[in-house]
């Protein structure tokens, strides 16, 4: 198949794969196969969404991170925790005890993510207020999101505002400010604790951006792991670990990562969609000029956005109820218990940051085409419309593409062969054209040896 | 010859609920068909205005697709009332609309003009009664002696 142009998260361990297809058949962007009795990914394609992980029935698909051990390497070593982190447990599991169990592992300092939203907020809300801007503005906070319109919506490349995500600004300020401390740059590990596998995908090969300020990515399960073996095992937290000693989170900043954080704080209509298939269904119908009069969008892959991230352990409703209260606490000031308000702020160094808040453009880069001379995409098109002519329009599966349609486009880009259709088989076999002996080889070509014993 | 493709939509009078089918999946095959990404957003907006105009006007209608190397053709023909004064009927603001038509966002009188400023060439035809024809070509090169 194609080159990888992306890196992806996502890896598909071959030999735990048990080729059920659930996961062909949840991709929203197609790209997914099943050759060999394995699934097997399209890399240009994928956006890193995660929904193929949610439905392996036997964790045949991992979400990649670096060892934890590698944060040895360093002398100063960060943890970037978001919000969705504190999230995952009832209210008896205090933050200081979450923090212990950080600091514990190894960690020097903790950082909550949502801080570097203080300055995206009054930057973002500027540019959806500037006129002559190509409307709607969509946000650049989701990376699967800035992923798709990549791959499937190229026309809403220049919509998507170029500024990087709290996360990134996070970890510039707090680099920053350990390195004014007079730390040595390769003394400062940054490490992010993340819910997603996209933002994983995004540090490793960001899009729109030079490099990143984050040193590495540990996965949010095996944290919350940790954090709860230590609770249920009775440590109490160590009284000299909390947060850092900064200006508390406002309660807008603390619900940026869920559904509505971002476009309730942006002025003019804004609005708010999460889950991949509903964002695709919406950017259809702004390709079809349906939409208009619309400033801002909040677009995120999953569902209650990041607290329905792959990598999150709690129920994303309890996730949110939880976050929810806690801003109410912040927003009433009767939340002095879990924070301290002390000074330091990242608007001190705001000038330092905002300096840096821009990336570079998002490049289209279509995987719609059928080939990028037109001539001969109008004779695939002719022959995907013929070969659709001969399918059963069913959308099964069973010959290894996702849908009747994807497997005439896998043909005419010579990946697939159209005996592959059970009923074309079927049909074949009637009528004389084909032996059984060899659609059962074609059969065990697509789903393996094993099914077939 | 030339490659060609071609393709043929239904459209019925009255139901708004289905308008934007037929202009939405001929932007799938633009799009298939690596066409400018520009050329593919007038020929949506021309095509959704045309078949908006079936479906608030008409009993019944087709699209008519056909694309070569060279250029994206529409023909949207309806069976209708037809379009008693053409001339008018192109220009920006009339419209013969009912409120409750209106009220639904459509029928501001800038279907047929928009239609025209999008299309690079636009032919109408109509015959009261019975129903309209409207012809929409769009280039993918601009003609270097225009």
């Amino acid at each position: 198949m194609t080159g990888e142009v992306f890196h992806h998260a996502l890896k598909f361990r071959t030999e735990v794969c048990i080729g059920c297809s659930h996961c062909m058949n949840v991709c929203p962007t197609r790209a997914i196969r099943i050759q060999g009795g394995k699934a097997m990914l399209i890399g240009d394609r994928c956006v890193d969404c995660g929904k193929c992980y949610n439905v392996c029935p036997v964790g045949a698909i991992i979400v990649e991170q670096d060892d934890f051990r590698r944060i040895f390497d360093y002398k100063y070593r960060v943890a970037l925790i978001p919000n969705v982190l504190l999230g995952q447990f009832p209210e008896i599991v205090s933050i200081s005890q979450i923090c212990s169990v950080l600091m514990g592992m190894g960690f020097t300092h903790i950082f909550e993510v949502e801080h570097g939203t203080r300055l995206l907020k009054d930057a973002m809300g500027k540019i959806v207020g500037e006129k002559d801007r190509k409307r709607p503005l969509i946000s650049s906070f989701c990376p699967a999101i800035v992923r798709l319109i990549q791959v499937r919506f190229p026309m809403f490349a220049d919509n998507i505002i170029l500024l990087k995500t709290p996360l990134d600004v996070s970890a510039a300020y707090y680099k920053k400010k350990l390195l004014d401390q007079g730390a040595a740059p390769e003394q400062i590990g940054v490490f992010y604790i993340t819910p997603c596998a996209a933002k994983i995908a995004a540090i490793k090969s960001p899009v729109g951006e030079e490099g990143s300020s984050i040193t590495g990515v540990i996965n949010m399960d095996f944290i919350y792991n940790k954090i709860y073996t230590s609770v249920k095992q009775g440590h109490k937290a160590e009284k000299s670990c909390s947060l850092p000693a900064m200006e508390r989170l406002g309660a807008g900043e603390m619900l940026w990562t869920l559904t509505e954080g971002e476009s309730q704080q942006m002025p003019g209509r804004a609005l708010a969609i999460d889950e991949i298939s509903n964002v695709i269904e919406f950017l259809e119908m702004m390709e079809n000029e349906e939409v208009t009069d619309i400033d801002f969008l909040e677009l995120r892959a999953c569902d209650q956005s990041c607290a329905g991230g792959i990598l999150t352990s709690g129920n994303r409703f309890f996730t949110v109820e939880r976050l929810r209260k806690r801003a109410q606490l912040v927003e009433s000031g009767a939340d002095e218990m879990l924070y301290q308000n002390r000074g330091e702020s990242i608007a001190d160094l705001a000038g330092y940051l905002r300096a840096q808040l821009s990336v570079d453009r998002v490049k289209p880069r279509s995987m719609d085409k059928l080939d990028e001379d037109m001539g001969k995409a109008l004779t695939k098109m002719r022959r995907v419309q013929e070969i659709m002519n001969s399918l059963p329009h069913v959308d099964c599966g069973i010959c290894g593409s996702p849908t009747c349609n994807a497997l005439a486009e896998d043909i005419v880009q010579g990946e697939a062969d159209i005996r592959q259709c059970i009923y074309v088989q079927k049909k074949m076999e009637q009528q004389g054209e084909l032996p059984c002996a060899e659609s059962m080889e074609i059969m065990k070509a697509i789903w393996g040896e094993k099914k077939f014993e | 010859m030339s490659e060609k493709v071609g393709v043929e939509y239904n459209v019925d009078g009255g139901n708004f609920t289905r308008a934007g089918y037929a202009s939405s999946e001929i932007k799938k095959i633009l799009k298939k068909l690596n066409v400018d990404m520009g050329i593919i957003k007038r020929t949506v907006v021309a095509t959704y205005e045309g078949e908006v105009n079936i479906v608030a006007h008409a009993y019944s209608g087709t699209i008519y697709a056909d694309i070569d190397t060279e250029r994206v053709r529409i023909v949207l023909r309806d069976e209708g009332p037809g379009i008693p004064d053409i001339e008018q009927a192109m220009e920006e603001g009339f419209s013969t609309a009912s409120s409750q038509v209106r009220e639904m966002g459509f029928g501001a009188g800038m279907g047929l003009p928009n239609m025209k400023k999008n299309a690079d060439v636009m032919n109408i035809s109509s015959e009261v009664g019975k129903g309209t024809t409207v012809e929409i070509i769009l280039y993918f090169k601009q003609i270097a002696s225009s």
